[in-house]
């Protein structure tokens, strides 16, 4: 039970940073992207501290070992680079650059502008929904059950 | 350099971070936005509680910043209802296939030095800048 609660108030804190930082505004991520037109470097100091602070988060847990709330860390293990990382990576990067949004943002601004971001999400679970047509990784990728990064 | 605001950046980022950090330290998880909702979306269905309440904090974040005094910064979605589909399936379906998006490649896996997901996150970022560059600047408005 208090796994849900913390999960609910660090899924909180999350939207908060994207609202503070401005990164769940669509047009600053845009701006951001256009590097030949009035480029707004904002988004590389929100990743950049972000980076920061989850890297040391990270350092501790692991030195910690257990979570708190949980039995294990579920940290991805896999190191090696494969065509469908590539592949949805560039897929995903299309997407993100056509209107500007990616998961996090798009949940975060459903009730500010409702319409846009509910039809983004809408299209997203599709998308997501779709996945699930692709036919398995070979045996070596093990589902390691949400441990995705 | 229009709109730059360099301290709501860091700020906002370290919240991100610490967000990440605190999802790690409690209840071991990953802050993949896209993993955590595709999982809830795929067979068989992984554990939900904690996805569902991260996700539901997530969407309920604007209410909480206006009932604390703040100002919510405008939110311009510049691009039509057939392109937000368009994007929508991409995006969704890129982030499955490449096992994560902008939090859990870009944040969470470039905070713990994952080859993959340094390589993902410069993957989608020099996409993404492509593809501003084409629908602003070659075909745009």
């Amino acid at each position: 039970m208090s796994g849900i609660a913390s999960a609910f108030a660090v899924g909180l804190l999350f939207g908060l940073g994207l609202l503070v930082s401005g990164m769940a505004d669509p047009a600053k991520v845009i701006g951001f992207l256009d590097v030949t037109g009035r480029w707004d470097p904002s988004l590389a100091f929100v990743m950049a501290a972000a980076v920061a602070v989850s890297a040391v988060g990270y350092q501790f847990a692991r030195r910690r070992g257990r979570p708190v709330l949980a039995d294990r860390l579920e940290i991805p293990t896999r190191r090696d680079l494969d065509p469908r990382l590539l592949a949805g990576a560039a897929i995903f990067g299309l997407g993100w650059g056509l209107a500007g949004l990616c998961p996090g943002p798009a949940l975060t601004i459903l009730t500010v502008v409702p319409a846009e971001a509910a039809t983004f999400v809408a299209a997203m679970v599709a998308g997501m929904l779709l996945f699930r047509l692709v036919p398995a990784a070979e045996p070596r990728t093990v589902p390691t059950g949400g441990a995705d990064a | 350099m229009e709109g730059f605001d360099p301290v709501g950046a860091i700020v906002g980022g370290a919240l991100i971070g610490a967000s990440a950090a605190l999802l790690l330290l409690l209840n071991g998880r990953i802050a993949g936005i896209s993993g955590i909702l595709g999982e809830l979306l795929a067979r068989p269905i992984a554990k939900t509680g904690w996805r569902i309440a991260f996700l539901s904090g997530l969407v309920l974040a604007p209410l909480a910043y206006s009932s604390f005094g703040g100002h919510l910064a405008t939110v311009t979605v510049g691009a039509s209802f057939p392109l937000l589909v368009l994007a929508g399936l991409l995006v969704g379906f890129g982030a499955r296939l490449g096992s994560g998006c902008t939090s859990g490649h870009g944040v969470c896996g470039i905070g713990r030095g994952s080859p993959r997901s340094l390589v993902a996150t410069a993957t989608f970022m020099a996409v993404a800048v492509a593809t501003v560059f084409v629908t602003r600047h070659l075909i745009g408005p």
